[in-house]
């Protein structure tokens, strides 16, 4: 609850800036968690209606966990025609879930998202933090390959 | 850093930092954006600055600069004074240019970009991609280090502001900006003298400053390129917009998918305040402005000039109907002037060299110069920045260098999900606010998406609405419901159910909501529907009476399969296929499973020898 003060003190205590406080949650926690909201609209003296209104109404925040690797397929218009759908509809068969889900072992989460602004070197694929240009299916295939063998690697470690 | 106060400080400054740069013999600038950070950019900066250190004899800067607007080639670098231009480098050809061109002035021909004959352009300026722009609000986009406003400075950097203080009344500050003709560049194209007019006019105080950084428009990238670039040309420009109007409080809205350009700006806004260019009484004037920063949310809408200050404001970022303007009544209900990123680095330029200069740049009604986002399937992606007037062919086939893998032009799309598909025979079309409209699309904030002969045009109209279902905020009903049924009859189209009767209903669908929707979302919303139908009717035709995507885009209307005579079993398909849809061992026919096959098209790009077909 100190790191709740803490961000919502960096934000003033001022109830205009709760988009910004949910943003700085979403950030640490990886979502908004909803004994966090709670808490938030008692200290602001919000209405959790009016954070529920705005934590589902801003496509930056999520009332889910998400999973180890976040994987953002570029839906922009130059990724859209360069191919970005079809990573998409892979992913979705490769992962068996849809976008906005996560696989149900935690690893890995699906989103698209409306233009990363990269469209230069699109289709743009961004995993975790990182983005990867010029990308199809292939490697994709291996970017999560990647992934799978590292955890692989770490359950035999432990 | 102790704050200037004058222009006598500035100068003196500026004179030191000079004398400073003057000093290296050479200067390596490493593009450092998001873009070309995913193309390993950082990697071949680290590895350079390692190299460099090495040797001792002769003095050599480093800069980690914007882009340099050639995305496509991307990592690159450029080595001052020559303007040597090494392209697509990897972290092994480093060693190799130190010890050539760094330490003997020896260009190495394999890593220069070569032109469609294959001849080595050595330098940036001969590079054709460069030759028919003009750049100048980038102009100092690989010059400068966004991260050090020291950088920007040398440069004339917020000379003008200087100058605007100590010189010119606000009134007349905005007679200068509406004598050059500067014209909005977030889309809308409102003249912007008089946007700061109406606003300083407007009763009720405070009033506010807002930079518009939303860029939600999917294929454009100038406004984060301009952030990352070159930070404090914006935040110059504000501070003059501020002083101009007479208010003392800006916000940046700038979106939250832009991680590297929010960093900047912070950077930026630190240093502009503890040099004394922002906050209590800057340069000794007795004028008061600071800048906050308000991160989007990741909604398309919150672009719109209410939803935005709504969003500021800590609420759901919904428009409202704008029968009083945002200059009487915006943010908080206090007049508030909205400009473009684009627009406030126009700004300083303007005040530097007169209205004058800049009035004669461009056309008629649309002055200076505008950056376009070349994206799609063009050879030169990137970023160009050229005058107003200049006629799309021009910006695709001789800065763009044509259609990639030498297919056919179809068509390009400009003004993001506002705009609209331009066909081949309007490329002699010049581009500026009106010409793009009478057409059909429009300006819009400076995307460029080219499409070719395997682009589909009903799929791209579905493709628009499908983003617009999911960003359009749902306040207004024509909206709301106007596009979800014109993309429910896209579908229907691209999924070969379509009926001949669909046109017309789209038609009908998209008058209603052009007349009524609230904001420009949905006023907008039907324009690539409608140019596509204007333009390229018979493809519609095609998918909704032959069941065909003659493009092989639409899914459920394309079918690959394999010409048993043809096939010699090289496997390449086999390989490439990513879901395994193909059977068949090496030297035997192959064969695709038909239930699994996802449609991608993989296997057809590959085969070298026609056995693959689709239909």
């Amino acid at each position: 609850m100190k790191e709740i003060d803490e961000i919502i003190a960096k934000n003033n205590w001022s109830k205009n800036k709760i988009v910004g406080i949910l943003q700085d949650i979403q950030d640490r926690y990886g979502y908004l968690p909803e004994e966090v909201l709670f808490s938030i609209s008692q200290k602001l003296n919000i209405p959790v209606s009016l954070i529920y209104s705005l934590s589902t109404f801003y496509k930056a925040f999520s009332l889910k966990p998400k999973g180890k690797y976040k994987i953002k397929v570029c839906l922009g218009t130059a990724c859209h025609v360069r191919g970005g759908y079809m990573i998409v509809e892979y992913l979705k068969n490769k992962l068996k879930i849809n976008p906005g889900e996560t696989t149900e072992d935690g690893l890995f989460s699906l989103e698209t998202v409306n233009c990363l602004g990269a469209c230069a070197i699109g289709p743009v694929v961004v995993l975790n933090e990182n983005l990867y240009g010029q990308m199809n299916i292939n490697k994709v295939e291996k970017l999560i390959k990647g992934m799978k063998d590292e955890e692989n690697k770490k359950q035999r470690g432990t | 850093m102790k704050k200037i106060k004058n222009k006598e400080e500035l100068e003196k400054l500026r004179g030191r930092l000079k004398k400073e740069r003057e000093k290296y013999e050479i200067l390596i600038s490493v593009c450092a954006e998001t873009g070309c950070i995913a193309s390993g950019s950082l990697n071949i900066y680290k590895k350079l600055e390692k190299e460099i250190k090495k040797i001792k004899n002769r003095k050599i800067k480093l800069l980690k600069t914007g882009c340099h607007g050639f995305s496509e080639f991307d990592p690159a670098i450029v080595i001052y004074p020559e303007k040597i231009f090494y392209v697509k480098l990897k972290e092994e050809d480093i060693e190799e240019i130190v010890e050539k061109t760094i330490k003997n002035g020896e260009i190495i021909e394999r890593l220069l970009y070569k032109d469609e004959n294959g001849k080595c352009i050595s330098y940036l300026n001969e590079i054709p991609f460069y030759k028919k722009q003009n750049r100048l609000v980038t102009r100092l986009n690989g010059l400068i280090d966004p991260e050090n406003i020291e950088d920007y400075i040398l440069f004339e950097g917020y000379s003008a502001l200087i100058k605007v203080l100590n010189e010119i009344e606000p009134d007349e500050v905005i007679e200068i900006i509406k004598k050059s003709g500067l014209r909005g560049r977030g889309g809308g194209g409102f003249p912007t003298g008089r946007k700061w007019e109406l606003c300083k006019k407007a009763e009720g105080t405070p009033k506010y400053i807002i930079c518009n950084a939303d860029e939600g428009d999917p294929g454009a990238f100038m406004d984060r390129s301009v952030i990352e670039g070159n930070p404090h040309s914006v935040i110059e420009g504000m501070i003059i917009g501020a002083y101009a109007i007479g208010s003392n409080e800006g916000y940046v809205y700038i979106r939250h998918e832009y991680p590297l350009a929010l960093e900047r700006l912070k950077i930026a806004l630190k240093q502009a305040r503890e040099y004394g260019f922002l906050g209590e009484n800057i340069l000794n004037s007795g004028f008061s402005f600071d800048i906050d920063i308000v991160r989007g949310g990741g909604a398309f809408v919150c672009g719109e000039s209410t939803a935005l200050m709504a969003s500021i404001e800590g609420k759901v970022g919904e428009p409202r109907a704008k029968y009083i303007h945002t200059v009487e009544r915006g943010l908080y209900d206090k007049p508030t002037c909205l400009n473009n990123v684009e627009t406030w680095a126009n700004v300083p330029l303007i005040i530097n060299n007169g209205w004058e200069w800049y009035s004669k740049i461009g056309t008629e009604n649309s002055k200076g110069t505008k950056i376009f986002s070349l994206v799609g399937k063009v050879k030169n992606t990137g970023l160009v920045e050229v005058d107003m007037g200049i006629t799309l062919k021009e910006i695709i086939f001789d800065i763009g260098g044509g259609i990639k893998n030498n297919k056919k032009f179809k068509g390009v799309q400009t003004g993001g999900p506002s705009g609209g598909i331009i066909p081949e025979k309007f490329l002699n079309l010049p581009v500026d606010f009106d010409r793009l409209n009478e057409v059909g699309s429009m300006m819009g904030s400076g995307g460029m998406i080219v499409m070719d002969e395997n682009t589909c045009m009903v799929d791209v109209a579905r493709y628009f609405l499908n983003f617009l279902k999911e960003e359009s905020c749902g306040k207004c009903v024509p909206c709301r419901e106007g596009i979800y049924h014109m993309l429910s009859i896209l579908n229907r189209i691209t999924e070969g159910k379509g009926e001949i009767q669909d046109i017309e209903k789209l038609k009908e669908i998209a008058d209603v909501m052009k007349k009524s929707c609230l904001c420009a979302l949905g006023t907008t919303a039907p324009n690539p529907v409608l140019t596509t139908l204007n333009y390229f009717e018979d493809e519609y035709i095609a998918h909704i009476k032959d069941k065909k995507c003659l493009s092989g885009v639409c899914v459920s209307l394309v079918k690959y399969y394999i010409v048993p005579e043809f096939c010699n079993g090289c496997h390449a398909c086999y390989k490439v296929c990513p879901i395994g849809a193909i059977e068949g061992d090496v030297k035997k026919v192959h064969k695709i499973k038909q239930d699994i096959c996802i449609k991608c098209g993989s296997c057809y790009e590959v085969c070298k020898f026609n056995a693959i077909k689709r239909d």
